[in-house]
């Protein structure tokens, strides 16, 4: 197993508040990793320091052997990372097509020039791209909503156009924020084979931040407890759901 | 309702898919090339003016309707925009040369003031451009070496290839050709990755840079855009005008300009034109109206100010979505009768936590 993405003694601290203190994981090329913990644990934190919304205080982390700490926010998406919104970030007065289109932003759309005047090669190239869409779209069931308006859509519907969009992107490293919440448990066995896809048919590598554990054991690999900032546990389910401080940690005693 | 049948994804792509469409806005354009043929030449002068002030509002709406960012400064960018023109013109550049030029001008302005927006949006962005917008004109009226001053100066007659492009009908085809190619380009701009990165700037800032979409760049460049756009109008207006002084390009056309894009109905083109056409209009409307009116009425002053606000108050009461959302639901009407349903257009309410690190 080669270690796709490596955080070493990464520390974050908003004034005096160590929201992550020492946090060091790694995830490995291929598998699914879920990280679960209470609430403010600083879960959604260690994904926005990866994804450079927050800047670490301390620490490294790497992306396939490249240090990203310092990368400007919108790089990382070139280097194949996506992720979800734990509240769904959709571009919402746009159709479904134009946010799964707008997940192609890092492969090019062409000179300026050429989208004024509408190439031949920037036809082709939107073709591209809308195959790709399509594809999404099929994978994920989309397409009775391809042309619908995002704001209109049920929350179900739209946390899926996220994950699509985030496919669009075509990731080697993919971060779901609670993909599961507010979906009722029909939904949520799709999500659990469509995470199970995304592994074995894309060879896409999954983190994703959850809380429902029967979504967990179902397709996580590999489980990191966090609380307060710290990495509590790490095991296979059976093993994190078992450990004592992450039983202490939830129940509070 | 009219289902289509595509095997291949271009064929989606298409501007005018339908050939009732093809053929309505063929019969469009026929119509305003022949209009010089038969109207007199004060309608002529008129509908130059209207298609200068479509441009300015596609300027804007790029900038507000697309991109999301306010700017209650845009008069500034005609003033920019029809004083470089003037003043190339007087050092005896050729029009076809300076009315680029000019717009270049007010696109490198409108990058200048698109910085403050990479810290600033909303109502404090409204302030900067607002406050922008006051420096222009007082630096119009005391650079006297260049524009005159408060005195004004006369704007060259425009000539292409050594013809005149002065009489009203020439100029009304000068003005046509440049709002057909700005709608055109813009069409094809927003359709595109350009026009993608806009609207997903305007709509989630957090989502924007998760797909590596550079937001500071997005907004600074959507504002030399806008501001380029604006300036060519501008060049267009000051043959307009003739004689350029300051006070042409106060903060009402700027207030004029935000209504044309909120009543047209943000993030679309056909709203800007309609919007354009409907705000330059209303003055005329007005008028018209205070011949009908008692006499005690029609003195009344601030009428065409009543007019103005009471229109805006009706579309943001009525039709959030503005003419351009009217038209829709008209097209719907007719496409899907006598099937048409109203709460196909009622947007959902939805509740949802919208914390957002921005």
């Amino acid at each position: 197993m080669t270690a796709l993405l490596e955080l070493d003694e990464v520390e974050l601290a908003f004034g005096g508040l160590v929201a992550i203190g020492g946090l060091s994981l790694r995830v490995d090329k291929g598998e699914v990793l879920a990280v679960i913990g209470p609430n403010g644990a600083g879960k959604t934190s260690m994904l926005n320091l990866v994804t450079r919304v927050f800047n670490a205080r301390r620490g490294r982390i790497r992306f396939k052997g490249q240090d990203i700490a310092q990368l400007p926010r919108a790089r990382i998406a070139h280097l194949g990372i996506a992720r979800t919104f734990q509240n769904i970030e959709l571009f919402d007065a746009a159709t479904v097509l134009d946010n799964l289109l707008l997940g192609r932003h890092r492969f090019g759309s062409g000179g300026w020039w050429q989208q004024v005047l509408r190439t031949p090669a920037l036809t082709r190239l939107e073709e591209s791209h809308r195959a790709k869409a399509e594809e999404v779209i099929e994978f994920l069931d989309l397409s009775p909503w391809r042309n619908a308006r995002v704001a209109g859509l049920p929350y179900g519907v739209r946390k899926v156009v996220e994950l699509g969009r985030a496919l669009c992107a075509e990731p080697e490293l993919l971060f779901l924020d609670e993909p599961a919440s507010g979906l009722n448990p029909e939904e949520t066995r799709d999500l659990a084979f469509w995470i199970e896809d995304i592994r074995t048919e894309l060879g896409i590598t999954v983190v994703m931040i959850e809380h429902d554990m029967s979504l967990v054991s179902a397709v996580a690999d590999r489980v990191i407890c966090m609380a307060q900032g710290k990495m509590l546990a790490e095991g296979t389910p059976a093993e994190v759901q078992g450990h004592p401080d992450v039983i202490a940690a939830y129940l509070g005693t | 309702m009219r289902f289509d049948y595509h095997t291949q994804y271009r064929q989606g792509f298409a501007l005018l898919p339908h050939t009732s469409d093809r053929v309505l806005y063929g019969l469009l354009i026929a119509l305003l090339l022949a209009v010089p043929f038969f109207a007199s030449t004060y309608l002529l002068g008129e509908l130059g003016y209207v298609l200068i002030l479509c441009i300015a509002a596609m300027g804007l709406m790029v900038l507000t309707g697309f991109t999301g960012q306010v700017s209650l400064g845009h008069a500034s960018f005609v003033a920019i925009g029809a004083y470089a023109h003037a003043w190339l013109m007087t050092q005896g550049l050729p029009f076809a040369l300076s009315l680029p030029l000019a717009a270049l001008i007010s696109a490198g302005a409108g990058l200048v003031v698109g910085i403050p927006a990479i810290r600033v949006s909303g109502l404090y962005l409204a302030m900067v451009t607002l406050a922008f917008s006051i420096v222009v004109e007082q630096v119009i009226g005391l650079w006297r070496g260049v524009t005159g001053g408060f005195m004004g100066m006369l704007v060259p007659n425009p000539e292409l290839l050594g013809l005149s492009l002065s009489s009203p009908r020439a100029f009304y085809y000068v003005c046509l050709f440049f709002t057909l190619a700005v709608l055109l380009a813009l069409l094809n701009l927003m359709r595109s990755g350009i026009g993608r990165s806009f609207v997903g700037v305007r709509d989630s800032e957090a989502a924007a840079y998760a797909l590596g979409i550079p937001v500071k760049r997005v907004k600074v460049g959507a504002f030399g855009l806008s501001a380029g756009v604006t300036g060519l109008a501008g060049a267009l207006m000051a043959h307009h005008i003739g004689y350029l002084t300051p006070d042409a390009f106060t903060l009402l056309l700027s207030l004029d300009l935000v209504l044309m894009v909120v009543i047209g109905g943000m993030g679309s083109l056909r709203g800007a034109i309609l919007g354009a056409i409907l705000i330059s209009l209303l003055p005329r409307a007005v008028a018209a109206l205070k011949a009908l009116l008692p006499d005690a009425m029609a003195r009344q002053s601030g009428m065409e100010i009543f007019v103005a606000g009471a229109v805006l108050a009706f579309f943001v009461l009525f039709e959030p979505m503005g003419l351009n959302g009217r038209w829709l639901k008209l097209r719907a009407l007719g496409e899907s009768f006598p099937l048409y349903r109203r709460d196909t257009f009622r947007r959902q309410k939805s509740y949802m936590r919208s914390e957002r690190n921005r």
